[in-house]
């Protein structure tokens, strides 16, 4: 423990970074249109992910439909039905989570968490958008070419992905590589971005082992997506030549409807490993920032200082590292050489470790905290309860054992949903109750969102946990439908009902999220500066919302770590960051003693 | 000691010895790397991403020459020209490593001219180096004609595996269009060098930013990364 006490004279580091000349934009399209500014990016990146995201909630309902009530719907042919599965996985996980958090999120937060005017580069983060506009909207048209969109599945495995049975054959497919190629280059712009201004353009006081455990989360995640995208890009690239100009990266001799195609000699699981080298680090891609945000959210919520702040940021680190580690694990049923799993499969496991810390100690963070009951406070538990249920089938599906015969049945579907969709959507729920009043000036209604709350949340379980028990029965995921089977019971399709009618009411619930996203932009409540009473920086601008630049004329200094709640003998309940040492309020009886700082 | 860093600091952070120092070098106030300008930052992490593309480029290269069952050509013997009546192997080859290899030290010179504020002798040794890269663009342009005229395809070749068009095609392509971005960064550079924009803090037509002389070592880092590149090329593709 450290004491300080209003007497101690602050250090303070020169300043070594040159205060930044900014792009002054004076016309409405440089201000809101061709913007340059960080924080408008961001709200451009939010509302185009959040968009696309709908398209998805969608189609998920479409494909409810078809599993619930099979036999129902003319207008969902089998075709249709693989289409919806591919376009829904792949727009949830890459144009909405990623871009959400690092696009959204990451432009929003970083420059103000570590103090800064902007980005490093605003040009190139304003391209950044651009492309990644481009790349949703390449994404949308290939729904209105002729054969529609690809149904290869969200994975894309070759052969089957480019052969003439699957639907989008023609064209579909096409665009879904040229769409995730530029979404790869829009990404590096903004990535490249994120990663310089942590690295090298925080305040002065602002140490890597003093900032907000977001920009941790979000700064290791983009790490990931710089070095784990290139792989996506270089298999995008080789599937584009296979199904373009004929070469056979990725296809073996291949006999179709009794005819002998013109590929020979390549090799389908070479795509599958490009795509998981990808793949499992995309889980943590949009995993950490998660991880992150929920620490913080815990942290102001709880009024208390997170539990092991040290820990917390190396198990970021190592769960980042391991990551790039374990991608093998999808390929247990792939042919690829059996001993692999092993060592994949012990990686796997040790990732627990670090995981697990990070449980622990989000936790002992509300142990004997303050709790608030909030909306950010009820979604960052409820990610916690979402995260370890997730985490916990993703040990069974880890071992090469339990995962073969689970593999491809509706248990892996239950299991990623809940890990990597679910839990990352609570706490961007989470984020953006807690946030809103800092990009809008006013709060979300509560009634709304409480209603949003639980019908998200319990209607979560509703939906996945019956899913875990078609798995085990064998129901197999991708299946337009089942039909009559010897093994599966009819009741299983009573259970698929059940389950539709769940998803339906949740995706309503989204509904009214949106609605009272927009209604409260106008009739939402006036914010006070500073609602939740946090220390970390984005709270102390000079306006709120901050303003062109951030923080007017002078940059705030730091002097201590994001977490200062609670301190005892402190007069208020949280330090900011921003506050001297000299300037802290001491509680009455504690004028002798002084003001011990929280850390331990 | 260590919890000193996290909160209130009444004085210079001591720093500890061991991987513990390490760390708190890294995480040490405002700038993880000291005197690393932003742009320099920013290109060393988009190379280190650009490696694994390359990575993973001549890995799947390896792992379909390993999965095809045709045999794979003999790169002596394709790559071979015949000069005088003699057949000599990878003679192009050879030239073309040895003029990137030799722009990579035209560019080195540029970078300590351009710190020294030698506007003249930066731009002209920036333009020698884009000279020799245009003129690797080139020779590459002749020997994909050459290998087109011989019937070499992405989809086939006269010779054996059909993989071994698509990765000749798709690896030198990339790798060369990659040449040829650096060679029009460099002469955007250089003109600006030239008209002595970095002296004069004239602000850039894009970013309506101010350039320094940084922009030339940018410049050739990415350079050398191109040419790094080339030579593991060069030993998967050619010699192997």
């Amino acid at each position: 423990m450290t004491d300080v006490t209003p007497e101690t004279t602050s250090y303070l580091a020169p300043a070594e970074v040159e205060d930044v000349e900014l792009y002054h934009p004076k016309s409405f399209v440089t201000k809101y249109i061709w913007s340059q500014d960080a924080k408008v990016i961001a709200i451009q990146y939010a509302v185009t992910a959040i968009a696309i995201g709908l398209v998805a909630l969608v189609l998920s309902w479409m494909m409810r439909l078809q599993l619930g009530f099979p036999d129902t719907f003319s207008f969902i042919s089998p075709e249709a039905y693989l289409q919806l599965i591919t376009m829904h996985g792949m727009i949830m996980v890459i144009y909405l989570l990623t871009a959400l958090f690092l696009g959204g999120f990451g432009n929003y937060l970083i420059p103000l968490m570590v103090g800064a005017r902007d980005m490093v580069f605003p040009y190139v983060n304003m391209l950044s958008y651009w492309v990644y506009l481009l790349a949703v909207l390449v994404l949308v048209a290939s729904f209105f070419v002729p054969g529609g969109s690809t149904g290869a599945g969200w994975t894309l495995y070759p052969p089957q992905a480019i052969l003439a049975g699957t639907p989008g054959q023609s064209y579909g497919i096409i665009l879904m590589l040229a769409s995730l190629a530029l979404f790869i280059i829009g990404f590096t712009m903004g990535g490249l971005n994120y990663v310089v201004t942590v690295l090298q353009a925080r305040t002065r006081g602002m140490t890597l082992m003093r900032m907000p455990l977001t920009v941790w989360g979000i700064f290791v995640a983009t790490i990931l997506a710089l070095l784990a995208f290139p792989a996506l890009f270089v298999g995008a690239v080789m599937m584009m030549f296979d199904r373009l100009l004929g070469t056979s990266f990725f296809m073996p001799q291949i006999v179709e409807f009794g005819e002998s195609l013109k590929y020979g000699g390549g090799s389908p699981i070479l795509f599958q490993h490009l795509f998981w080298f990808f793949g499992h680090p995309e889980v943590y891609i949009v995993a950490l920032p998660g991880f992150g945000i929920v620490s913080d959210l815990l942290s102001v919520h709880a009024r208390k200082n997170i539990f092991g702040y040290r820990m917390m940021v190396w198990a970021i680190v190592v769960i980042g590292g391991l990551s790039f580690v374990v991608w093998a694990h999808h390929m247990y049923v792939s042919g690829m050489n059996p001993y692999f799993g092993f060592f994949f499969a012990t990686s796997t496991l040790i990732i627990a470790v670090p995981t697990a810390i990070k449980v622990y100690n989000w936790v002992l963070t509300l142990w004997r905290g303050n709790i608030h009951l909030t909306l950010p406070m009820l979604f960052a538990i409820a990610f916690i309860i979402t995260f370890v249920n997730g985490g916990i089938t993703g040990l069974f599906l880890g071992n090469v054992v339990v995962d073969v015969p689970l593999s491809d049945t509706m248990f892996v579907v239950a299991h990623f949903h809940m890990v990597m969709g679910v839990a990352p959507i609570l706490v961007i729920f989470g984020a953006i109750y807690h946030w809103y009043p800092l990009m809008s000036g006013r709060m979300l209604n509560q009634a709304m969102g409480h209603f949003h709350f639980w019908v998200t949340f319990i209607g979560a379980y509703l939906i996945y946990f019956p899913m875990h028990y078609l798995g085990f029965i064998g129901v197999p995921r991708r299946y337009y439908a089942i039909g009559e089977t010897e093994f599966i019971p009819l009741s299983a399709a009573t259970l698929n009902e059940f389950i539709t009618v769940a998803a339906l009411i949740v995706g309503l619930a989204q509904v009214v999220f949106i609605f009272n996203l927009v209604w409260s932009l106008f009739k939402g409540e006036k914010s006070v500066k500073n609602p939740w009473r946090a220390t970390s920086l984005e709270w102390q601008t000079p306006q709120m919302p901050p303003a062109h630049g951030n923080w007017g004329k002078e940059l705030p200094v730091v002097y201590r770590w994001a977490y200062d709640y609670s301190v005892p003998g402190a007069a208020e309940d949280f330090l900011p960051q921003n506050l001297a040492p000299d300037q802290v309020a001491i509680a009455k009886g504690h004028e002798a003693s002084g003001v011990r700082a929280a850390a331990t | 000691m260590a919890q000193a860093a996290m909160t209130e600091t009444a004085e210079p952070i001591s720093r500890p010895d061991g991987l513990r120092g390490i760390v708190a070098d890294f995480s040490s106030d405002q700038r993880a790397f000291k005197n690393v300008p932003w742009g320099k930052a920013m290109m060393w992490i988009f190379l280190l991403s650009d490696t694994f593309i390359f990575s993973c480029f001549l890995l799947s290269y390896m792992t379909v020459r390993w999965s095809t069952e045709v045999p794979w050509p003999n790169p002596s013997e394709v790559f071979s020209l015949t000069i005088g009546g003699q057949n000599i192997p990878l003679i192009l080859i050879a030239i073309m490593t040895f003029i990137l290899i030799s722009s990579s030290g035209t560019m080195a010179m540029a970078v300590k001219f351009g710190y020294a504020r030698d506007r003249k002798k930066t731009a002209i040794l920036m333009l020698v180096t884009a000279a020799f890269g245009a003129s690797f663009v080139g020779m590459q342009a002749f020997e994909w004609t050459k290998l087109i005229h011989e019937g070499v395809r992405p989809w086939g070749n006269p010779w054996g595996a059909p993989q071994f068009g698509s990765s000749f095609f798709l690896i030198t392509g990339f790798h060369g269009t990659h040449v040829s971005i650096g060679v029009i960064f460099l002469l955007a550079i250089a003109r600006k060098v030239w008209r002595g924009d970095y002296d004069s803090q004239r602000k850039g037509f894009f970013t309506s930013r101010k350039g320094n002389y940084e922009i030339v070592e940018i410049t050739g880092l990415y350079w050398h990364f191109v040419d790094l590149v080339w030579v593991f090329i060069f030993a998967l593709f050619y010699l192997w």
